[in-house]
């Protein structure tokens, strides 16, 4: 049935998608290109990186940019281990945490009855706005004053809650049917039974979302280094990943493209991984 | 379901608590001290509506170069990119699986590099000398003789924030419609076919976008946050703040010049909340044109 012209998500290649690709492809290269240059930077031995005229693809792939980068740090004082090791707690413990907080308050926004849930989930939805680049020195404040400057906590707590997260999760929350939960209940499950035995597995698809989404906020995250932490040893990955970046020198610039590769790579494995749950969360994500 | 209210609190309370600490006591301190100066030492003194008087009467570089950068930087990269996005999304939406799937990554992919990554590559594109990559395509053009200092050319700076920012742009917002567009009901189309919907611009106007409202919402909030998110391109890019002669200058900049270089944090306050207002203006626009309530 041919109807208007447009085929929504086809079968099979058909002629008229050419002119499609006519354009999507030159804007995918445009899209796709520095990512790829960035690749090929990390791997170009000295001498590339030197070449006049610039060139874009590697010849000769090298680690050592990967060397001198270990190196650099293995010089600094602290060890890269100690940045990796604040990273992976940092980002496991802001992950886990949000994903908990926000599965058990979309669960009692969507499903549960209160006084206040209406209110509660329009100031989230306004919250949807909120850039933290705005309240940067309040932020601060209020660290400072809840006494923990200096501390892990300082890189986790400001995290874990995500509007967005938590606007997503209830969405998709509202999809599972309230006959699943009676039939739960009248067989003598609980509200933290239905939560974890009922709610958990249906709602895969959007804690992989939530999760993916608290990994990209708290993995690349240099605010928190920078403003809420002091001592070197306090800091994390990215940070440390950042302030290479500003070696204007040759062989700095080597060191930061492996640097931003592999800050880049995990991000780039989990979204593939999840692309499809994410995809079937994002149906769900319709505002009114 | 049937449960106590207490329950109904104790799932609620772990992220309400969070939630209150990092983000609704952080604004409502952020207008609190837009009234007071305050130095970070001594304690604050109010001073009533000095600030917001100042920042539109006195601070030249806020009405000189702020404001227009971040109006004009804001209306490009949030209804331009956002326009963007809902075509990209349309377009894949009519790919076959395997190519729409690739094609959506490559697009999403240069939203996950903020920071690092994004400094990175860019900086060595708009490199000032002969092996920047720009320099050296438009010389092998025959466009330029002499290589163009990018990042100190007040001429260059915003556009080049721009086209960084619109690259970085197709995020949650874009993956939102992309889903919204594959779910509008085939069914639709062949009634709209039926009507006399004849091409894919009037099925696009009369079919798609009227069907996902709601996602182009979430969407359009989505791009407005992340154009003023993104404000921070500048200052990472000519690694400078203030940017050179303020042409890269957006409010985000102004506000960390005067909270955490010059230390005045009341003012650095007002400027934040007028942020907040102007974001949520645009906000209350998204919502105006895409509500179904009306």
């Amino acid at each position: 049935m041919a109807i208007g012209g447009t085929k929504f998500s086809p079968k099979k290649f058909s002629k008229n998608q050419l002119p499609i690709y006519l354009y999507m492809v030159p804007i995918a290269v445009f899209m796709g290109a520095p990512i790829l240059y960035i690749v090929n930077n990390a791997f170009k031995p000295m001498d590339e990186l030197y070449a006049f005229p610039p060139r874009f693809f590697v010849t000769n792939p090298s680690l050592v940019n990967f060397r001198n980068l270990f190196q650099t740090a293995a010089g600094s004082g602290i060890p890269i281990s100690r940045y990796v090791f604040n990273s992976l707690i940092v980002t496991l413990l802001v992950v886990l945490l949000s994903v908990l907080i926000s599965t058990m308050a979309g669960f009692a926004l969507s499903k549960l009855k209160f006084p206040g849930k209406k209110a509660i989930f329009e100031v989230n939805n306004a919250a949807l706005m909120f850039v933290t680049v705005a309240v940067t020195i309040p932020r601060y404040l209020t660290i400072s004053s809840v006494g923990i400057l200096d501390t892990y906590l300082a890189h986790i707590l400001p995290l874990i809650a995500m509007p967005v997260s938590l606007f997503l999760i209830k969405q998709f929350i509202d999809q599972v049917p309230n006959s699943l939960l009676e039939a739960a209940q009248l067989e003598g499950a609980n509200s933290f039974t239905v939560y974890r035995k009922v709610i958990l597995p249906l709602i895969k698809p959007a804690v992989a979302t939530g999760a993916i989404l608290a990994f990209q906020q708290v993995w690349n995250n240099i605010e928190t280094s920078n403003l809420f932490t002091s001592a070197e040893g306090m800091r994390t990955l990215a940070f440390y990943m950042n302030t290479l970046t500003g070696v204007g020198t040759v062989a700095g610039q080597g060191m930061a493209a492996a640097a931003s590769l592999i800050m880049f790579v995990p991000n780039l494995i989990l979204f593939i991984i999840m692309q499809s749950s994410v995809m079937n969360t994002m149906a769900y994500s319709g505002m009114k | 379901m049937i449960a106590k209210k207490s329950t109904a609190y104790f799932f609620l309370l772990p992220y309400l608590v969070l939630f209150s600490l990092f983000i609704i006591v952080p604004t409502v301190m952020a207008i609190a001290l837009s009234f007071t100066n305050f130095n970070a030492v001594e304690a604050p003194e109010f001073v009533g509506l000095t600030n917001y008087i100042n920042l539109l009467t006195q601070d030249t570089i806020f009405l000189q170069y702020v404001l227009p950068n971040t109006l004009i930087f804001a209306i490009i990269v949030g209804p331009c990119g956002y326009m963007l996005a809902f075509f990209l999304a349309w377009s894949l939406s009519q790919l076959t699986k395997g190519p729409r799937t690739v094609l959506a990554l490559i697009i999403y992919s240069p939203s996950m590099t903020m920071g690092v990554a994004m400094t990175v590559v860019w900086r060595v594109v708009f490199l000032g000398n002969q092996s920047g990559i720009a320099n050296y395509a438009l010389t092998q053009l025959g466009a330029i003789t002499e290589p163009i200092i990018w990042m100190l050319n007040t001429n260059y700076i915003l556009p080049i924030i721009i086209v960084v920012a619109l690259w970085s742009s197709m995020g949650v917002g874009f993956l939102a419609m992309l889903a919204g567009v594959m779910n509008v009901s085939p069914e639709l189309y062949e009634a709209a076919a039926i009507d006399g919907v004849r091409n894919r611009l009037q099925e696009m106007f009369y079919i798609t976008i009227p069907s996902m409202k709601p996602q182009m919402l979430f969407g359009a909030v989505m791009s407005v946050v992340g154009a003023f998110q993104a404000g921070n391109i500048g200052t990472m890019l000519t690694g400078s703040n203030p940017t050179p002669m303020y042409a890269g200058q957006l409010i985000v900049n102004h506000i960390e010049d005067y909270g955490f270089i010059r230390y005045e944090m009341g003012y650095a306050a007002a400027v934040s909340v007028a942020l907040l207002g102007i974001i949520y203006a645009f906000s209350f626009i998204a919502k105006r044109l895409f509500s179904e309530k009306d």
